[in-house]
């Protein structure tokens, strides 16, 4: 996530000849700048030959993409049925009441960015959380604050968000 | 020899705690100077074990369920027992893995190799019979090939279950300059995870089914459109096909037949329908994931508007099994017009969740009863919910139910992807019901105004009966919006998710309030 607004252009290069390339090309650009800012509609459309509407309407339909900086850490919980079944309601409300925000907000710190997700396929060993690309199966509030707690900042240790 | 202990590393293990297991292990085999080495394997989908650790040697092959760091000292001290020929005195000790009971009691076709060894090693999947189906096939016709299938009596294992067959055969005969094999691996449902499990345990099998349909109808690119939620199988998957590619099973004149067969995964981005495999085709072209209406089908004008192939994970691996053993041996399993087997997706409040493989025509009890044995929590089983997001609650009294695809259409349920989610008696159904058009609310594609409003409506409704205003009036309206979703939407989306809204009034009334009131 140390990539510049200017890598973009190359990015938009590279796939620009790919049969249904851009969203192959979205998640490039989401994985070098943690976000897709709207200031590259532009130059998407015109590489790909779409309107920005297009490329806005592609943008906004998946959950994946966001337009805005996010936190260092993206922490999803599953919200799907079996982890339901197994108290996900529960480490829900903990999770947004003990970071203090809401789905699709970020901590003031910019720490963490909490979202919602659809099944993580984790749903023998419920309920089940995912931060950044690591899923953590049978999750209750203290392993939740746990985890949290172990999260640090990259220019603390040069992790950053992977996904 | 030396001792090999297996360690999976498949999401569920490493979900966890896998990784920091195996390490720890390594260390502390090395520092005692034991004659083993640590090995990684897929899993057996065994999840309430894991991690499972296997121990083989000439003789047996051991293992150890849900074995933490913690516990490496004392599972080492068994093994080393067991290497100088000792009984086993352990907690965590399952004896022979074959004959654990979860597994010994299945019936593994698709999922025979899972498990048994490193995901990614081609001599390991070719020891086991890997490729053989490839091979046969390539010295088969496009259409003895369809035969092949067609006579297994295999359907889409997706959820629609149309025969396999059929729509390879209308691809074979549409003619074309190229055509696609699409893998729909975007297994979206709650409680299903068997795609994962062989996309992590047993990838090149998807890889042999794929290449085997491309051989079938003529197609020489193929997309395995995978879900972003899926990190593990995504660096899996990748993995595989570079080898198999290096290895001359994939990309230009695979193993001498003078035949292509280029394969890509690509990635999802979080969105449900995107498992709809019209929405899926606009994904994978770099559109909004909008469902097409049908005609014209994907097998006519498909992916950028040539004949595809679309099917699910394990359809196309069920294919790599059937041309290895024969079509005859894989109809042989199953009843009615459901062959072969079904991946069981048994999930979440149960006692032994996991993956369990067998033929059609076992009851829906008998997967509960005795491969769940029961709740996690402790508590009576209140309901279970078959087929995903959009498959019906089930009481007790509906278990009797085999597992065949037209005995559940006739109690309005679908056994869908296979996944079972269990819940205890502390779930509120109303709270599930509206849960389930919320859910639509989230994930509808917007393109048409039943699923995109209806659900909307919904879950208004719902929660003015729960609140019991007008309750009789809006429990009318509730069937009345269920009937217009259900006949008037463009796909399975709005069309099923009455399903479990339906089931959840019908068996459960008593948490929408409605006998509470009656008793006043």
């Amino acid at each position: 996530m140390d990539g510049k607004i200017g890598d973009v252009d190359q990015l938009i290069e590279q796939y620009k000849g790919l049969p249904g390339g851009l969203l192959p090309l979205l998640h490039a650009i989401k994985y070098a700048l943690g976000y897709i800012p709207e200031s590259t509609v532009g130059s998407i459309a015109k590489g790909f030959n779409l309107s920005r509407a297009e490329v806005h309407g592609v943008i906004s339909f998946y959950h994946d993409f966001n337009t805005q900086p996010v936190g260092h850490h993206r922490v999803q919980i599953c919200r799907a049925e079996a982890c339901q079944s197994m108290g996900s309601r529960e480490i829900e409300s903990h999770a947004k009441h003990s970071l203090g925000i809401e789905y699709g907000e970020t901590t003031s710190d910019g720490m963490v960015t909490l979202e919602p997700v659809y099944c993580l396929g984790n749903c023998a060993c419920s309920p089940s959380i995912r931060i950044n690309d690591d899923i953590h199966a049978r999750v209750n509030e203290s392993r939740f604050d746990q985890l949290i707690s172990e999260l640090t900042m990259p220019d603390a240790d040069n992790t950053g968000v992977s996904s | 020899m030396t001792a090999q202990v297996f360690i999976p590393r498949d999401t569920t293990a490493l979900s966890l705690g896998a990784d920091g297991l195996a390490l720890k292990m390594a260390q502390d085999i090395e520092s005692r100077s034991i004659d083993a080495e640590v090995q990684r394997n897929g899993s057996r989908g065994m999840f309430w074990l894991e991690p499972l650790v296997e121990v083989k040697t000439e003789s047996s092959r051991i293992a150890f369920g849900s074995v933490n760091a913690s516990d490496v000292e004392s599972v080492l001290d068994a093994i080393d027992d067991h290497l100088a020929g000792k009984s086993i005195d352990h907690s965590l000790y399952l004896g022979e893995v074959k004959e654990i009971d979860y597994l010994a009691k299945q019936q593994r076709l698709t999922f025979k190799r899972a498990g048994v060894g490193d995901p990614i090693c081609l001599s390991q999947y070719q020891s086991l019979s890997g490729f053989k189906g490839l091979a046969k096939a390539i010295s088969m016709t496009g259409q003895e090939i369809v035969d092949e299938i067609k006579n297994s009596g295999l359907r889409g294992r997706g959820g629609a279950a149309f025969p396999a067959g059929i729509k390879w055969q209308t691809v074979l005969d549409t003619p074309g300059e190229q055509k696609y094999i699409v893998c729909n691996a975007d297994e979206g449902d709650s409680g299903t995870f068997a795609d994962r499990l062989l996309m992590e345990s047993d990838p090149y099998q998807l890889i042999e089914g794929m290449t085997i349909a491309g051989l079938a109808v003529g197609a020489n690119q193929g997309y395995i459109y995978l879900r972003s939620e899926y990190p593990v199988a995504h660096k899996i998957l990748n993995d595989a096909i570079k080898r198999a590619t290096e290895a001359g099973f994939l990309g230009t004149n695979i193993c001498d037949s003078g035949k292509d067969f280029f394969l890509e995964v690509r990635l999802g981005a979080g969105a449900y329908i995107c498992g709809e495999e019209t929405s899926l085709l606009e994904s994978l072209e770099g559109k909004r994931g909008m469902v097409r209406a049908k005609p014209p089908l994907p097998a006519i004008e498909g992916l950028f508007g040539k004949p595809t192939v679309v099917n699910n994970v394990l359809t196309l691996g069920a294919a790599a099994t059937i041309m290895e053993q024969g079509s005859d041996s894989y109809r042989d399993f199953g009843m009615g017009r459901s062959r072969g087997t079904l991946a069981v997706q048994l999930a979440g409040n149960v006692k032994r969740g996991g993956l369990i493989e067998l033929a059609f025509g076992i009851t829906l009890r008998q997967v509960i009863e005795d491969f769940g044995c029961g709740t996690h929590s402790g508590r009576p089983v209140r309901a279970v919910q078959m087929g995903g997001p959009l498959g019906a609650f089930l009481p007790e009294s509906q278990w009797d139910t085999p597992l065949d695809y037209e005995s559940f259409a006739e109690i309005k349920a679908m056994i869908g992807h296979g996944g079972i989610v269990v819940f205890d008696d502390t779930a509120d159904m109303a709270a599930q019901a509206r849960f389930a058009m919320e859910f639509c609310v989230v994930e509808s594609c917007g393109k048409c105004t039943p699923c995109r409003i209806g659900a909307t409506r919904g879950v208004e409704v719902i929660d003015r009966i729960v609140g019991d205003q007008d309750r009789d009036n809006n429990l009318i309206l509730l069937h009345e919006l269920c009937d217009t979703m259900e006949l008037g939407s463009l796909c399975a989306m709005g069309g099923m998710t009455p399903f479990p809204v339906r089931s959840a009034l019908t068996y459960f009334e008593e948490d929408f309030g409605v006998n509470s009131r009656r008793d006043h």
